[in-house]
């Protein structure tokens, strides 16, 4: 089977143009999990023994764990024997059946940020036949992708198509027994990205899972794993700026990154799934984990994010600094607004001599928000040289939200230089009237001045993100102050 | 164009402004003098309609509207402009993009659509020379790690860019030398107009050299103690404040 088909048949997903396979007889497992729901998932994906190994190993190890309790978030305790572990790809009928039975606020706002409307219904889960356009642009990339030799394909088909690479590479920036969720996702991970530029190869355009819509509903336990080889260049964007709607509450991906020597892996990240209602009803729980390795020297890992959505975010993009001179970068505006929470930061581990690190840390809350920088800049006591510079500004708007930084630093070796800067401020009052006086309104003033607060990070996104990005925080924004 | 009419003003219970009566005619600058503390930055204030000071009694009309119904930026939209007495930072908002968003904010209360870039670059180019700013001010953060005399500038660049049909001057000479103060000087001559009215508040003479008012006001403990012409700005130099200060009742007599 062609790429292409296979995109197409996931995409329109629907039964009987395409004729559902029939040796699946469930489309979904019963709410539970044990190694059978696991060997399940397994089987239904076709996966190599090692693999359904793997899982099961994760399964058996996080059955002796418990979930985290030290993040500056609350919430009541997830019963993870009333999710259901496997769902078949989406069919017609399952979601709403045209864009007129959306929720009319969600449609305001992606008219608002005007997104088309094929790609309105997509993203809010409508049972579309089949975008045509859309996968012609995904089909027109990827043939550009395979002359350069770049793989970019979803994880199950990395599985079936480039076995030794995932084998090689799979948990090895985040073993199975990393942590809680880390472990969840590896025994029962459903689908996700796989990226792998050969040596020398600039990847010649933004890779973005938005081109590959089939791997939008890969829903609640996603994993990605890019690989940079030998001097390789690979630009990836996940996420859009639209509000994406999902029924699963818990979502716990695991996104792997590998850099060799002199290999540059930039990882954008826009995330806005649903925050719940505005009495803090509903609402995803995102608990991610997200780490690069810098293997090789002269190797860079850079994280960018743009953190919106859900009830809770939990994620601390990181870099493993292994290699001579490598660097890691984080770069995260993170916003809470109504009962939003966010503790989010980054873990900068230097092993290597001459790394290098940077943090640029935006915390903006509002409403009732509580929104927390949590970062770790460690230094080993191999790493000679190392230089680190953490900068953590926090926004306050209104009197009921909160900010909150835990910088924690272990220098293990006398020649680092490790520095951080910390700020908390309000939106001055001085500010808003300096606005206003020159004539822009209120809400214009807000956005002004928090997209100044966000422009450091901003400007490390890709362009067009970059202007989307700034576009959602105003509509995030909207109506938080006054 | 711009009345006030027995003006009292509060500012946590505390009667600042105590009865303030002023017109100020199309085409006219006036100056309001007064130590330190005898409320010309409220009276600045008050105009432009920032928050923090109650107005218990009386009205300021501006061209007949009540400006004190008005949103601070509506007042801005209607053509009143305040070059501030300490220019407010906004980090990470570049000076050119700040001005482009008055521009259009105020082009959008008229019902115009918004400014044509290469026109807006040129009237920024042509206003630039007029207060001798450099072309990297564009690029930076509004006001953020200007010199005192730079903020002041851009004080003077915006009111030009936005040619308000009145505008007050809040101390716009305090930590200017003297070619600084030239160039804010020129700055605002070059804006008279027959159309446009300007109040300058400032607490020394020296900025009156250079920007000369028609009407010269001495503001004390609240009161316009007393008005004139130009001279009265060189009468004050001579024998500074101490005269009302010392004796309100008289200062007051001879206001009326």
């Amino acid at each position: 089977m062609t790429d292409s088909t296979q995109t197409l048949e996931r995409l329109a997903a629907s039964d009987y143009k395409y004729g559902f396979v029939t040796d699946i007889e469930q489309d979904t497992v019963p709410p539970g999990l044990n190694e059978d729901v696991i060997r399940l998932i397994s089987a239904k994906k076709q996966e190599p023994d090692w693999l359904l190994e793997w899982r099961l190993q994760a399964y058996r190890h996080w059955l002796a764990m418990k979930q985290p309790e030290w993040a500056r978030v609350h919430y009541p305790p997830i019963d993870y024997q009333a999710i259901s572990y496997y769902a078949a790809p989406k069919q017609k009928g399952d979601g709403p059946k045209s864009l007129d039975e959306i929720d009319p606020e969600l449609r305001r706002t992606y008219e608002k940020l005007g997104i088309p409307l094929a790609e309105q219904a997509i993203l809010a889960g409508v049972a579309v036949d089949a975008v045509f356009d859309s996968v012609s642009v995904a089909t027109s990339y990827k043939s550009k992708l395979a002359e350069k030799g770049i793989i970019f394909c979803s994880f199950s088909e990395a599985v079936r198509e480039h076995p030794d690479l995932v084998r090689q590479y799979l948990g090895s920036v985040v073993p199975y027994r990393d942590n809680f969720y880390a472990t969840l996702n590896s025994a029962v991970f459903s689908d996700g990205s796989f990226v792998y530029i050969p040596p020398g190869v600039r990847c010649p355009m933004e890779l973005s899972t938005y081109f590959r819509i089939n791997a939008s509903n890969t829903g609640q336990f996603e994993r990605t794993l890019i690989i940079a080889d030998e001097g390789a260049y690979v630009s990836y964007l996940e996420g859009c700026t639209a509000p994406q709607r999902d029924e699963n509450q818990l979502h716990a991906a695991v996104v792997e990154l590998i850099a060799l020597d002199n290999a540059t892996i930039k990882y954008s990240t826009v995330q806005n799934w649903y925050p719940g209602d505005a009495e803090g009803k509903g609402g995803i729980y995102n608990f991610v984990t997200k780490r690069g390795l810098c293997k090789g020297r002269d190797s860079k890992i850079s994280w960018t994010q743009v953190e919106t959505g859900s009830a809770i975010t939990w994620k601390y993009p990181s870099c493993v600094l292994r290699g001579e001179n490598s660097v890691g970068e984080f770069y995260s505006v993170a916003l809470t607004r109504d009962w939003q929470q966010a503790d989010t930061g980054t873990k900068m581990i230097h092993i290597g001599r001459n790394t290098r690190s940077t943090i640029v840390s935006k915390g903006i809350s509002a409403g009732h928000g509580q929104n927390a920088y949590r970062g770790l800049v460690k230094i080993l006591p191999t790493a000679e040289n190392a230089r680190n510079h953490s900068q953590c500004d926090s926004l306050l708007m209104g009197d009921q939200c909160g900010a909150h930084t835990f910088p924690y630093i272990e220098v293990q070796n006398p020649s680092a230089q490790v520095e951080h800067e910390a700020s908390t401020s309000k939106i001055s009052e001085d500010q808003l009237f300096y606005c206003q006086q020159r004539g822009i309104g209120m809400e214009d003033a807000v956005s002004l001045i928090v997209n100044g607060f966000c422009k450091d990070v901003f400007k490390e996104l890709p362009m067009e993100f970059a202007v989307e990005a700034q576009k959602l925080i105003e509509l995030k924004l909207e109506g938080s102050v006054g | 164009m711009l009345e006030i009419r027995n003006l009292h003003v509060t500012v946590e219970d505390r009667e600042i402004l105590k009865g303030i009566d002023l017109t100020i005619r199309p085409g006219e600058v006036h100056a309001i003098m007064g130590p330190n503390g005898s409320g010309k930055s409220t009276l600045a204030n008050v105009i432009a309609g920032r928050e923090g000071y109650t107005v218990t009694q009386g009205e300021i009309r501006f061209d007949g509207k009540n400006l004190l119904e008005l949103e601070p930026d509506v007042r801005a939209c209607e053509g009143l402009f305040l070059a501030f007495q300490y220019p407010v930072e906004i980090p990470g908002v570049a000076n050119l993009y700040f001005l482009k968003a008055a521009v259009n904010a105020v082009r959008k209360y008229r019902g115009e659509p918004p400014v044509d870039a290469m026109d807006f670059w040129d009237l920024v180019h042509e206003r630039m020379e007029l207060v001798k700013m450099d072309e990297s001010m564009l690029k930076r953060s509004v006001n953020e790690g200007f010199s005192g005399g730079e903020k002041k500038r851009n004080e003077v660049f915006q009111m030009a860019v936005l040619q308000p049909r009145f505008a007050v001057l809040d101390e716009t000479d305090s930590g200017l030398d003297i070619d600084a103060l030239k160039v804010v000087a020129d700055g605002v001559n070059a804006l008279r107009s027959p159309e446009r009215g300007f109040l300058v508040i400032t607490h020394y003479q020296r900025l009156l050299d250079y920007i000369v008012p028609d009407h010269v006001h001495v503001l004390v403990n609240g009161r316009i103690a007393r008005s004139g012409g130009k001279d009265l700005a060189l009468e004050l130099e001579e024998q500074g404040y101490a005269l009302y200060n010392e004796e309100p009742g008289r200062a007051r007599r001879a206001a009326v």
